[in-house]
């Protein structure tokens, strides 16, 4: 396939909005999952800690 | 006190018999840790020669022009909102019948990038239905079963939310997904049992494809890009799932300890 040029490309014959459209959302989408996974694992890693970090300090203070 | 160390240690023989080895959240974990950035560059590499076909190599469709190029990832999403909705009813079976922890917590994994991809698969149909029908959304069989897909998962997550014991939780929402997997087969077959606008299947086991090998190609490498992706996330969210559940536990003491 030989576009020509990337005007003609982006321009997508004429269909611009929905294939970028179709393309940009499926994109966003998946980001915003693979960050909202390392929140909720962070998220939980840190409470882990704190909870480790109050035992220690009960058990030798 | 016993250490994951010491526990593992014992693994290798178990492991020879015990089918149900892996079934224990904390085997799985450091084994989800493990391979999940091998699924996720595997989608990566797929995506990335997926899209090369996709816009580079795909001629034009005679008759839909560029507009049809949505296909590669419309038709791999729909695919994965129903594969997904198969396999966190089939966690959610397991779980019931075995009484299995990690089932639960696997269902749970696979029902948000389920609702994700089927989201995809609604949203790409509308941005495709406009231009070919003229119509962002229309009341066919399988546009409306596509989206009561879409709420059934809406309904497991919700379910699963609103019952606080996790296992319980599992229970409930389980049964309402494996209720709803009949759902899959209409959805799949509704072009078949009813007249309806949206085309029928573009690729058949039984069939030869209809149409061109590269268009075929680009939407099966961006299917198994999807898939990859699928199993990565699913595996990342169980870590997360796991230790919020079993945050009391020994084992997640020593993971604790040994990552600070």
């Amino acid at each position: 396939m030989n576009w020509g040029s990337w005007d003609n490309f982006f321009a997508m014959g004429g269909y611009a909005f929905y294939v970028w459209g179709s393309y940009a959302v499926t994109a966003a989408l998946i980001i915003a999952e693979v960050a909202l996974l390392r929140v909720r694992k962070r998220t939980i890693d840190s409470s882990l800690r704190r909870i480790a970090g109050a035992h220690e300090q009960r058990r030798h203070g | 006190m016993k250490t994951t160390a010491d526990v593992r240690s014992g693994a290798a023989e178990r492991r020879r018999y015990n089918l149900f080895w892996f079934s224990s959240p904390q085997t799985f974990f450091p084994l989800a840790g493990r391979l999940a950035p091998w699924f996720a560059a595997a989608a990566a590499v797929l995506a990335a020669a997926g899209l090369y076909v996709s816009f580079l190599l795909a001629p034009t469709d005679a008759q839909q022009g560029e507009s049809y190029r949505i296909i590669f990832i419309h038709v791999p999403a729909a695919w994965m909102s129903m594969f997904l909705y198969v396999v966190m009813a089939f966690w959610s079976a397991v779980g019931l019948v075995f009484n299995t922890r990690l089932s639960g917590m696997m269902a749970n994994a696979v029902a948000p990038t389920g609702a994700l991809f089927t989201f995809i698969a609604l949203w790409t149909g509308a941005l495709w239905g406009k231009p070919t029908w003229g119509a962002w959304w229309v009341w066919d069989a399988r546009l409306t079963s596509e989206l009561i897909l879409l709420f059934l998962y809406f309904g497991y997550m919700a379910l699963h939310a609103a019952i606080e014991d996790p296992r319980r939780a599992d229970k409930a929402a389980g049964i309402l997904a494996m209720v709803g997997v009949v759902n899959v087969p209409i959805i799949y077959f509704s072009v078949k049992w009813w007249n309806t606008l949206h085309q029928g299947a573009s690729v058949s086991l039984t069939k030869a494809p209809t149409m061109a090998a590269t268009m075929l190609a680009g939407m099966l490498l961006m299917a198994l890009s999807f898939w990859m992706y699928s199993i990565a996330a699913a595996l990342w969210r169980a870590r997360a799932i796991v230790l919020e559940r079993e945050r009391n536990s020994d084992w997640v003491a020593d993971y604790v300890r040994t990552t600070r």
